[in-house]
């Protein structure tokens, strides 16, 4: 019906792509860009799996316009998992086996992300509520949240984003 | 895989805007800010609009401060700005929790206030919350002057409020809190969305309860305040709960008015309500007071 030109950055690269008013930001990602970390499942806000970071905040991007991610930084797993703080998180999920499909993975590495970033990954609390929207039918969650764990930054303690284990992730 | 219907999008950047092309699309149109309600219903097929309307560049819907001993939240500050507000975090506290509590993290980036009251699902936890501390609305079409209204006047339904053609909900504002109010929200839930949601305001005088306001939503088509469980429990001493709840809670269970769905039977529902009830009355007491530890976002 009506196209729009939207400029976004995805993973730190500048792109630009026309797209109907209606596209979901899930459909781009995929289909015109490529990338398919991004999973959709439920496709009505509860799972968690197609969790992309929109200017650092976590959306559902099964319900999310394109449209509405002009002039936006989209970080997707693919993006994040060649960051240096990604290696992190990722030996935190392999030492406490917090995956088996990995279906889910990139939502919750991402919603944790986001939560540490913006200072509100301090407590097992704060892994509890923050994952609550995210689903996994494999693990039954308590390796996941061990692993999360060993993310959590305590105020006060070292700079944002670089990390401060306050467990081992067996407590 | 679902998409949605073709539609065009509107982006006014006043409420005269969105008013103007309300008027002249007609029932064409709808107007959207977090997209959270309206494109899971377009998805489905329950609302297909040709035109769209985006609010988020409407200025006069944003923001959150004090104004005329009330604090004003604009109508489409989402659930997730609420919640980190340090004001609201402060001085506010239940509000902050109550937010903390919508949806999921990913609704409550994108999901707005005024979306979810303007929606009117019975299933929610701010149209419960607010009706405990003075909530009001004002909403305005592009061309009036503002109009006021309480919680309890706007949201008229299931899925239905008080708007007029062309109008929008501009912001919701809450009362300012005696230094010695306690509030409370509490929910129980089996699915997405609250099966009971219960909230209290309270203070205590000479150990006995007063300016008790009680609201109870989830359960019925509309949340409502539960008057007859307040009148009772005014005046009663906080040691003598267990015996006031005998009675209060039915009370309760009545004003919520349940329905059978999904979430269970009306015998069920009444009896969680009571529980409910019972439990966030004691969160408001224990409320008083407490010093809220605001952590720096």
């Amino acid at each position: 019906m009506s196209e729009t030109t939207v400029q976004l950055s995805v993973n730190g690269t500048p792109r630009e792509v026309v797209v109907p008013a209606e596209e979901l930001l899930l459909d781009t990602l995929r289909e015109r860009l490529g990338l398919t970390g991004a999973k959709r499942s439920c496709d009505v806000q509860v799972c968690g799996t197609c969790t992309v970071l929109v200017d650092s905040e976590p959306v559902s991007s099964c319900t999310f316009l394109t449209c509405d991610a002009d002039g936006s930084e989209v970080l997707t797993i693919e993006g994040f998992s060649e960051t240096p703080e990604f290696e992190e998180f990722r030996q935190s999920f392999i030492e406490q086996a917090a995956l088996q499909c990995g279906f889910c993975t990139s939502g919750i590495l991402l919603t944790l992300k986001s939560l540490r970033d913006a200072g509100e990954l301090t407590s097992r609390e704060d892994i509890i509520a923050g994952l609550d929207g995210n689903i996994c039918r494999c693990t039954g969650y308590k390796s996941i949240v061990q692993a999360a764990e060993a993310l959590i930054v305590v105020p006060g303690g070292s700079s944002r984003g670089t990390g401060t284990p306050v467990s081992n992730g067996d407590s | 895989m679902t998409r949605l219907a073709a539609f065009e999008r509107h982006c006014p950047d006043s409420v005269e805007g969105v008013t103007e092309l309300l008027d002249s699309l007609g029932d064409e149109a709808i107007v959207y800010a977090g997209g959270t309600e309206l494109f899971l219903l377009s998805k489905f097929g329950f609302a297909e609009y040709p035109h769209v309307i985006d609010l988020k560049g409407v200025e006069e819907l944003r923001g959150i401060e004090r104004s005329g001993g009330r604090l004003r939240i604009g109508a489409t500050e989402t659930h997730r700005s609420i919640e980190r507000h340090p004001e609201v975090r402060r001085d506010w506290p239940a509000l902050a929790s109550m937010e903390r509590g919508v949806g999921n993290l990913r609704v409550r980036t994108m999901g707005t206030i005024g979306g979810n009251l303007c929606f009117a699902d019975p299933h929610s936890d701010p149209a419960t919350f607010l009706l405990t501390v003075d909530g009001e609305i004002e909403a305005r079409r592009g061309d009036g002057d503002p109009r006021r209204m309480k919680l309890e006047d706007f949201i008229v339904g299931p899925y239905e409020n008080a708007l007029e053609d062309g109008e929008l909900l501009t912001s919701i504002s809450v009362g300012e809190l005696a230094p010695d109010a306690g509030v409370a929200h509490q929910k129980f839930i089996l699915t997405e969305r609250p099966a009971i949601t219960a909230a209290c305001h309270l203070r205590i005088e000479d150990g006995s309860l007063a300016d008790v306001r009680l609201a109870v939503g989830s359960a019925g088509v509309r949340a409502a305040r539960a008057e007859a469980a307040e009148g009772l429990l005014n005046g009663s001493g906080i040691s003598d709960l267990d015996r006031v709840f005998e009675e209060a809670g039915p009370l309760a269970a009545d004003a919520a008015e349940p329905v059978e769905d999904a979430n269970g039977s009306v015998e069920y529902k009444r009896h969680v309500v009571a529980v409910v009830c019972r439990r966030v009355v004691d969160e408001a007491i224990s409320a008083i007071g407490q010093e809220n530890d605001i952590r720096p976002l």
